[in-house]
C-alpha cells in the first residue's frame, strides 16, 4: 500500500519520468546522477554553523554531501537545482515528545510497565504524521501519556510517507527498534490501585522496580558462562536493564519543582540517563538541574493552568534554563501543542528572553542529541540525513510558513501541492490518512468522508 | 498583623480608587491604529481624560497638561475584544472549586448568569489582560443546549460590578457534539433541534401571554419563570441568541431555526463555515469564529474539518466575523486572543482586518460599536500598546489601559 500511496503522490513527476524513459530508448545522460540534487540561493542556517547568505547545500540519495556558500561549492554536472534564493532553509525539526500516532501502549493493570513498546502501537498511516511534516518535523519521539510511572518504551522515528511504522523507525545497532523509556510523576499516574497515591509511593514503586533489575542483573552476572544458572528471561527486567546501562534514556514528565528534584535524585541512584520532559517549575530550579547534567524538553504553552502542577508555568522558563547552562529541547506534546506550529515555541521563548540560536537549536540539534541522534539528524552538516526544511522567510516569524519538507532526501510536504495543503491549513480531509484521498472520496471538495 | 493587613489593604484600595477617579492618561505611539476608517496616525497621542477618550492626532498638535502620566510604545491599538470566551468562570486550577462553565443538572437552562459565577479575581484574567485584552464577552461554554447568559465585562477591578458593560449580552445555545451526552441531553442531531424547538415554541406561548398581560389589563400575566422570560426575550429581539455550531449541517440548523422563529442569531464557532459561505453571507448572520488554533480532534470530532484560513475566507465572503478564544477543557486553560489573531494574519487575513476581527467588528458584534473598538473621541479610553507589530511572534504587549487607568505595564 505504501508504495501505491507514494506511487500514486508522485505521479506528476513520475508521469514525466515515464514519459522521458518513452521519449529515450536509452537512459538519459546524466540519469544516473538525478539523485543528487542542490538547493540554491537560500539563507541556510545548518545550527552547528554561522548562517550563509545565498548558500548552497548538497544531497546526493538520502545524504547532505556538501554545504557552503555559493562560489565555495560546486555543484555537480547533472545535479537538480532547486532555486530556493528568497528562502530560508533549515534541518528538519526534531520533536521530542509526541502523542502522533495513537502510540498507546500501557494499558491499566500496572503502574510500571517497561516491557511494553509503543512501536507495537503506532498508526504509521495517522494523518496527524502528515501535518507534522506540514509542521517541518522529520524526526519524533513518540510515547505513550503520563498515566503511569513508567508507560513503556517510546519509539523514534522519522516522519516518512509509509505504511508501516518498520518503514518509520529509527534502529538500534542491532536492528532493535531504537526508542527511550516513559516516565512520569506528579499527579498524572496518582490513581486508584494498583496505582500510586501519593508522591512518596510513586518514588517508591519505581525504585523497588530498579532494585529489582539490579538483583536481575546480579544473577545473570554470576551465572557467567554457565547457561544452567542463568535466570528466565524476563521482558520487564530486560527493558530496565537496558534503562541501567543506558541504552535507552528515560524521558520523564515532570512538572513541579519538588517533582523535577525527585526525578534527579532517582537518576543519580540509579545511574540512569535522563531527559525531563515539560518542566513547568523548571525555572525554579534551573541550577539543580544544571547541576545534575540533566538534559530538559520545554513545552512552550501559552498560558498557565488547567492543571494544578502547572499553575507556575512561565513562558521564561527556556531563556532561564539557557541561562543556567542547561540544554534545552522543545516539543509539541501534540495533541497539546499543534505540530503544524511547531515553530512557535521557539518564537514564543525568544520572545520571553531566550536567544535566538539557542531557540532554534533547541528545535532541532540539542533535540536530536537528547534521542542519541545528534551524529545523524539536527544539523545541515556533509554526512548527515538530508532532512531539510525550506521556508518562505525567518523561522521565528508569525508571518513565515513553512513550504517543503525533505526527509532522507525526499520532499514529503509541499504547500503549493493540493492534498499537501489540506494538511497544512486544515479543511475537509486534514483528519484523513493520505490514502484516503487517492481513491473515489474526493480530498475536500464537499466529500462526505473525513 | 491583621491591623497590617487591612492598613494594606485600606491603601491598596485608595489608590486604587485614586486611579480610578482620574482616568487620565496621555499615550504616545509612533504608530497608532485608530481602526477608524483604516486610518493610522504617525508620532501621535490620545489623550484620555476622566476614562474616555478626549483627542487623538498627530503629538505636535496636541498640549499635554505636565502633571498628566504618559505612556509611549511604538504601536497602540485599542485595548483588544475576545468575541466569546468563558474567562473568569474556568478558573486556573482546573478543579471542580474553580470551573463554574456549565451545569449538568439539565440539557437547556437559560436562566444562568455569568454575573454569578464570574471571578475578576481568577489569575487568567490577569494573564489575559497582560496581553491586551481589555474586554471580554465571556459566560457559560456550549456543552449544553443552552448553558446560560453571557455577559461583557471589562477586565479591571475585583469584583464583577468593577467591570460590567453588559450583564446580559446573548444566551448561549449550542448545537455542537459537545452537547449530545449526559443525563437529559439529546442523543442526535435532530433530537437536538427538536430540544431546542419545543423550548422556543413553550416561550412563545409565554411571550404571547405576557405580552397580552401588557396590552390587556384583564389577561393575567403568566407564572414567573425565570428560563421562559430568558426565552421570551431572544424572541421578542431583546437579546440576541448565540447558537454554537461547527458541522456545516449544524450551522444550517442554526439558520433554520432563526428563520423560524425570528431570533437575532449570533453563530459561534462554525468550523465549516467555510463549506456555507454564501449561505452565511446571505444570511448577513455575525459569526464569532473559533480560535484558529482550536484543536481539530480525530475525524470523528465535529472540528475535524476547521482550516486556519478560516478567518480569511469569512473576510473575503463578506461575513461579518470576530476572533474568540472560546473554551478549553485543559492545557492552555485559557487561549491568548493576541497569539490567536497572529494564526488568522498568518494564514492571510489582512493586518488591519485581523485588528478589527479583534477590536471594533468584535464590538459590533456584541452591540457596544459606540462606546469600544475604536480610537476616538468619546469613546472609553481602553488602548493595548506593542514594541513592534501586535502579532508578530517576537513582539510585545508592553502596556494596558483601561478607563484611563494604566491596568499593566508589564512587558509580554
Amino acid at each position: 500500500m505504501s508504495n501505491v500511496v507514494s506511487l500514486c503522490r508522485r505521479l506528476p513527476r513520475l508521469a514525466v519520468a515515464l514519459l522521458a524513459a518513452l521519449t529515450f530508448a536509452t537512459p538519459p545522460v546524466g540519469a544516473q546522477q538525478t539523485a543528487v540534487t542542490a538547493f540554491v540561493g537560500a539563507y541556510v542556517i545548518p545550527i552547528d554553523g554561522d548562517p550563509i547568505d545565498d548558500g548552497v547545500v548538497v544531497i546526493d540519495g538520502s545524504k547532505i554531501v556538501a554545504v557552503g556558500a555559493r562560489g565555495d561549492i560546486s555543484v555537480p554536472d547533472g545535479a537538480t537545482i532547486h532555486d530556493l534564493r528568497g528562502k530560508v532553509l533549515m534541518p528538519g525539526l526534531i520533536c521530542t515528545h509526541s502523542h502522533i500516532g495513537e502510540p498507546w501502549a500501557a494499558d491499566s493493570s500496572d503502574p510500571i510497565q517497561p516491557d511494553v513498546r509503543t512501536f507495537d502501537a503506532i498508526n504509521a498511516r495517522d494523518a496527524a504524521i502528515q501535518r507534522a511534516q506540514a509542521g517541518g518535523i522529520t524526526t519524533a519521539n513518540i510515547m505513550s501519556g503520563s498515566g503511569h510511572l513508567m508507560s513503556g518504551q517510546t519509539t523514534y522515528v522519522k516522519l516518512r510517507d509509509a505504511g508501516s511504522i518498520d518503514e518509520l523507525v529509527y534502529r538500534f545497532e542491532d536492528g532493535r527498534p531504537m526508542g527511550g523509556m516513559k516516565m512520569a510523576n506528579g499527579t498524572n499516574p496518582q490513581r486508584a490501585k494498583p496505582f500510586p497515591g501519593t508522591r512518596g509511593k510513586s518514588a517508591a514503586l519505581v525504585r523497588a522496580a530498579f532494585v529489582r533489575a539490579q538483583n536481575y542483573k546480579r544473577k545473570i552476572d554470576a551465572a557467567g558462562d554457565d547457561a544452567s544458572k542463568m535466570p528466565d528471561r524476563d521482558l520487564i527486567q530486560e527493558a530496565l536493564l537496558e534503562v541501567l546501562d543506558g541504552t535507552r534514556v528515560v524521558h520523564h514528565h515532570t512538572h513541579r519543582h519538588d517533582d523535577i528534584l525527585t526525578v534527579l535524585r532517582l537518576s543519580k541512584e540509579f545511574g540512569f540517563r535522563v531527559v525531563l520532559h515539560h518542566v513547568s517549575d523548571g525555572w525554579m530550579v534551573a541550577d539543580e538541574i544544571a547541576a545534575a547534567g540533566a538534559s530538559v524538553s520545554v513545552i512552550q504553552i501559552d498560558s498557565p493552568g488547567g492543571k494544578l502542577e502547572a499553575v507556575n508555568l512561565s513562558p521564561k522558563t527556556g531563556a532561564i534554563l539557557e541561562k543556567a547552562g542547561v540544554k534545552v529541547a522543545f516539543h509539541t506534546d501534540d495533541p497539546i501543542n499543534d505540530s503544524r506550529l511547531f515553530l512557535r515555541s521557539a518564537a514564543l521563548a525568544v520572545r520571553d528572553g531566550m536567544s535566538r540560536d539557542g531557540a532554534l537549536r533547541a528545535m532541532t540539534l540539542s533535540g536530536a542529541e537528547m534521542l542519541d541522534l545528534g551524529d545523524r539528524i539536527g544539523s545541515i552538516t556533509v554526512g548527515k540525513d538530508a532532512d531539510l526544511v525550506v521556508l518562505s522567510g525567518d523561522p521565528l516569524s508569525v508571518y513565515s510558513l513553512i513550504e517543503e519538507t525533505w526527509i532522507d532526501g525526499e520532499r514529503v510536504f509541499e504547500l503549493t501541492n493540493a492534498d499537501d495543503r489540506i494538511y497544512a491549513l486544515g479543511g475537509v480531509g486534514a483528519t484523513n490518512a493520505r490514502f484516503f484521498t487517492l481513491c473515489c472520496f474526493g480530498n475536500g471538495t464537499g466529500s462526505t468522508t473525513r | 498583623m491583621k491591623t497590617l493587613t487591612t492598613a494594606l489593604a485600606a491603601l491598596a484600595l485608595s489608590i486604587a480608587s485614586a486611579q480610578d477617579l482620574t482616568g487620565d492618561v496621555a499615550v504616545y505611539g509612533d504608530r497608532i491604529h485608530t481602526m477608524v476608517g483604516g486610518e493610522v496616525i504617525t508620532d501621535g497621542v490620545v489623550v484620555i481624560r476622566g476614562g474616555k477618550i478626549q483627542a487623538v492626532g498627530p503629538a505636535v498638535g496636541i498640549s499635554i497638561p505636565d502633571d498628566m502620566p504618559t505612556m509611549r510604545a511604538a504601536i497602540v491599538v485599542p485595548g483588544l475584544i475576545d468575541a466569546r470566551s468563558t474567562l473568569g468562570l474556568t478558573g486556573l486550577l482546573n478543579q471542580p472549586g474553580d470551573q463554574d462553565h456549565l451545569d449538568p443538572s439539565g440539557a437547556i437552562q437559560p436562566e444562568l448568569r455569568a454575573i454569578d459565577a464570574y471571578n475578576a479575581r481568577d489569575a487568567l484574567v490577569d494573564w489575559a489582560r497582560g496581553y491586551g485584552v481589555t474586554t471580554v464577552h465571556t459566560g457559560p461554554s456550549s456543552g449544553a443546549l443552552v448553558s446560560g447568559q453571557t455577559m461583557v465585562v471589562k477586565l479591571k477591578g475585583t469584583s464583577v460590578e468593577d467591570g460590567l458593560v453588559v450583564e446580559r449580552a446573548m444566551v448561549a445555545a449550542s448545537l455542537a457534539d459537545a452537547v449530545r451526552s449526559g443525563d437529559g441531553a439529546p442523543g442526535t442531531r435532530a433530537k437536538s433541534v427538536s430540544m431546542l424547538r419545543a423550548a422556543l415554541t413553550d416561550a412563545q406561548g409565554y411571550l404571547a401571554k405576557r405580552r397580552a398581560a401588557v396590552d390587556d389589563d384583564e389577561q393575567d400575566a403568566p407564572e414567573p419563570d425565570l428560563g421562559k422570560d430568558t426565552l421570551a426575550d431572544v424572541l421578542a429581539g431583546d437579546v440576541p441568541l448565540l447558537v454554537t455550531a461547527h458541522r456545516h449541517q449544524d450551522i444550517a440548523s442554526a439558520l433554520r431555526l432563526a428563520e423560524e422563529f425570528g431570533f437575532r442569531l449570533v453563530l459561534d464557532g462554525c468550523a465549516e463555515a467555510h463549506l456555507m459561505l454564501d449561505e452565511l453571507a446571505a444570511a448577513g448572520v455575525p459569526v464569532i469564529a473559533h480560535p484558529p488554533m482550536m484543536r481539530i480532534g480525530s475525524m470523528t470530532s465535529d472540528r475535524s474539518a476547521a482550516t486556519f484560513e478560516l478567518p480569511r475566507l469569512l473576510d473575503q465572503a463578506g461575513v461579518p466575523f470576530a476572533i474568540q478564544t472560546g473554551y478549553e477543557g485543559y492545557v492552555p486553560k485559557v487561549r491568548v486572543l493576541l497569539f490567536e489573531a497572529a494564526i488568522a494574519a498568518r494564514y492571510g487575513l489582512p493586518f488591519e482586518r485581523t485588528l478589527a476581527a479583534v477590536t471594533i467588528d468584535a464590538a459590533t458584534i456584541l452591540g457596544l460599536e459606540d462606546r469600544l473598538g475604536s480610537i476616538e473621541a468619546g469613546k472609553d479610553g481602553d488602548l493595548a500598546l506593542f514594541d513592534g507589530d501586535p502579532f508578530e511572534y517576537t513582539s510585545h504587549c508592553v502596556g494596558v489601559v483601561i478607563d484611563g487607568t494604566i491596568a499593566s505595564d508589564e512587558v509580554r
